[in-house]
């Protein structure tokens, strides 16, 4: 079992029986879903607008390479500089390359996944640079020193008065409950930032190839002053955030908010086209665009799971999977959690090291039906564990998987099975609760049902 | 109609009741029941384990012994996927690739093949009681059944049917997952059972025997009053 896989079951085995941690998600995610029905009726087809949103992302996931070398000769055509980074740390090193020639002090910043993919901040922290979060969630859970909790929702496992709790310590602020407050507090601390700032670095929701603009939706203004006041703008993206057309955002953007956050579209949706331009007054001086594959394309080569690379980062699938409901976005290990953190992390961080997570699947597939680009994540799970164990097969698990066909295939040995079964529950019963109980893992909370006296095929044979 | 009925294994081993009520409720509705004995597993387990070769040498017996039947009715919606929607991945590109796909269309899970093939609802079943319906997974997103067994209950007299909140969240069996992630499917039965109860009801019913398993056995633990039951358990009581 790899390290990952067994603090994942550790960490699970605690945060499961937090009864104060399982209510406070559940309410929050039931808020949520009624939130995201009663928007998505003011659709006149959500299922033709998935289908649509799926054909768009299919579309320019096949046709990539057309579609980014479009973005990018149009951005750089306005004077963005373009970065192509393969991996991880050459999308962190180009990142401090230009904060160094800025020759910055203070960076601040706003959501973006990627960053996180790439531990962005704590490379800029070891290099002796600030940095700052400046979305009230992430501005919260960095305080903490802790992950994101959830891609949308960073803050979501924290109540107001640990919020609270947090801004006294750190900020010392005067305790409150009321969240106008609060966001009153990190707004102070914020805005002051952004005005030190010489550097700001966002992410992006969606890169309009036609157009060359790259479109980022917030909820709070923050992503709008990150990269409007300092004189330097950063912004890091997947190349997989690729849409064709600039009137595709027609239905993303919606879609997006719908699917994301049960809101009829987020409150501030700004495309950005480039740096400030010759007679214009405002804006960053110079815009840097890093375009991150860090096996992306690896995942694009798989012709059997490459609609991963639709997703938009939306979280529909971490609110409605009983799995996540139940242990949490830190409990996962990995940047991107719930269904598609499952799916894409075995692809971008390694199949050995993190099929355990397709493997803390029930299958339900809430996941696909709640994903607006149609994502078929929980067979990808499936996919997934035939291809970890294509790989490397258990043979212990193998022989006992042939085992069991054998058994099953052969009725005297079957039968055999039923009537030892009954034969030793007695003393099943009498080994429960003990290390000696072979089916510990079940019956530690579970009652089992015993072999019945006479089992169904048994009545079907006398029968007759 | 020659039915075959499928009991899967542990439906046969520990639920065979529901099996009989199924064979009752077929034969009562004027069908010729038949249940070949060498059927046991549909290959499920090993085939959501990652072992597709050992779960064909599962499936293809099955497979073997119900390719030509009429119509395969199955007392399970998980087996039931397996055998309508998996098969023919699981033989994709493979010599038995059109026998998988042809049982796949004769497949029906239990309550879809009373309601969806034979148009039944009325059963004339009478269960006085309050009962709230627990939807599996694999019935409901890999079969698209939601409204039959409903309509079932509905149709049974003295029973009050009440809905709970999050009905279609998976109770947290999951096959080999209970046992792998006891502690993660244990939390996830026991945010089920708290929203069965919450409608006071006192039969938590379901049309797999799977989900139903893993839910008595976490209520009766936990010594809670409400009680699981399979829909042809209601179906066929008078």
């Amino acid at each position: 079992m790899s390290n990952a896989a067994q603090q994942f079951l550790e960490a699970a085995g605690t945060i499961t029986r937090n009864l104060r941690h399982r209510g406070l998600i559940q309410t929050a995610l039931r808020k949520y879903e009624v939130a995201r029905d009663r928007k998505k009726s003011a659709f006149n087809d959500w299922s033709s607008a998935r289908q649509s949103a799926a054909e768009t992302k299919w579309d320019a996931i096949n046709h990539l390479d057309t579609y980014l070398t479009e973005f990018t000769s149009k951005i750089e055509a306005r004077g963005t500089k373009v970065h192509w980074c393969p991996t991880g740390p050459e999308a962190r090193d180009t990142i401090r390359g230009i904060i160094r020639d800025a020759k910055a002090k203070c960076v601040v910043k706003s959501k973006a996944m990627t960053a996180e993919e790439i531990h962005l901040n704590e490379a800029l922290e070891k290099d002796g640079f600030e940095v700052v979060e400046s979305d009230l969630g992430e501005f919260i859970v960095q305080l903490r020193k802790e992950p994101p909790y959830h891609i949308v929702f960073p803050a979501m496992h924290l109540t107001r008065d640990e919020i609270s709790d947090l801004f006294e310590r750190e900020l010392g602020s005067s305790p409150t409950r009321e969240p106008e407050e609060l966001t009153m507090i990190a707004r102070r601390a914020l805005r002051r930032k952004y005005i030190q700032a010489d550097v700001g670095i966002t992410g992006a929701n969606f890169a309009i190839a036609e157009t060359g603009m790259v479109s980022i939706t917030e909820n709070e203004g923050n992503a709008r002053l990150t990269a409007a006041l300092p004189r330097v703008m950063i912004t890091l993206l997947g190349i997989e955030k690729i849409l064709p057309k600039l009137e595709d955002l027609a239905l993303f953007l919606p879609l997006l908010a719908t699917a994301g956050a049960g809101q009829t579209v987020t409150g501030y949706n700004t495309l950005y086209g480039g740096p400030r331009q010759p007679g214009e007054s405002d804006g960053p001086v110079e815009w840097h665009v890093v375009l991150l594959d860090n096996r992306r394309t690896e995942l694009l080569a798989d012709p059997e799971q490459r609609d991963a690379l639709h997703c938009i980062r939306c979280g529909a699938c971490l609110n409605v999977c009983p799995i996540f409901r139940n242990v949490g976005g830190h409990t996962y290990g990995t940047t991107y959690s719930g269904p598609v953190g499952s799916v894409i992390t075995p692809h971008l961080r390694g199949l050995q090291d993190w099929k355990h997570l397709s493997n803390a699947s029930s299958l339900c597939g809430a996941c696909t039906e709640a994903c607006p680009v149609k994502i078929d994540l929980h067979h990808h799970l499936l996919q997934n564990r035939r291809n970890a164990i294509g790989e490397t097969p258990s043979w212990i698990e193998r022989l006992a998987w042939r085992a069991h066909a054998f058994v099953i295939n052969t009725p005297a040995l079957y039968q055999f099975g039923q009537e030892v079964a009954r034969i030793v529950e007695p003393l099943r019963l009498r080994l429960q609760g003990t290390p000696l109980d072979p089916v510990r893992s079940w019956t530690r909370t579970r009652d089992l049902p015993p072999v019945a006296p006479e089992s169904f095929k048994e009545w079907w044979r006398n029968r007759r | 109609m020659n039915v075959t009925l499928f009991i899967p294994c542990f439906v046969d081993s520990c639920f065979p009741q529901v099996g009989m009520h199924m064979v009752r409720i077929l034969e009562r509705l004027g069908h010729r029941v038949t249940c070949p004995e060498a059927v046991a597993c549909c290959g499920q387990p090993a085939f959501n384990s990652g072992y597709w070769d050992e779960a064909r040498m599962v499936a293809g017996k099955t497979l073997h012994h119900l390719r030509d039947a009429e119509a395969v009715v199955i007392a399970s919606g998980s087996c039931g996927a397996m055998l309508k929607v998996f098969y023919p991945q699981l033989y994709a590109g493979r010599p038995e690739e059109a026998a998988a796909q042809r049982l796949s269309e004769h497949t029906w899970e239990f309550s879809d093949f009373l309601v969806s093939k034979l148009g039944v609802t009325d059963l004339g079943a009478r269960f006085p009681a309050k009962v709230t319906f627990h939807d599996g997974c694999h019935g409901l997103r890999e079969l698209g059944i939601k409204s039959g067994p409903r309509k079932l209950l509905e149709k049974v007299r003295d029973l009050e049917l009440v809905e709970m909140s999050d009905a279609e969240t998976c109770c947290g069996f999951g096959g080999t997952f209970a046992a792998k992630f006891p502690m993660i499917s244990t939390a996830m039965g026991e945010v089920k059972c708290a929203s069965a109860a919450d409608t006071g009801a006192e039969y938590m019913v379901s049309n797999d025997s799977s989900c139903l398993m893993h839910l008595q056995g976490l209520l009766s633990r936990q010594g809670k009053p409400l009680k699981t039951l399979h829909l042809a358990q209601i179906l066929d009581s008078q």
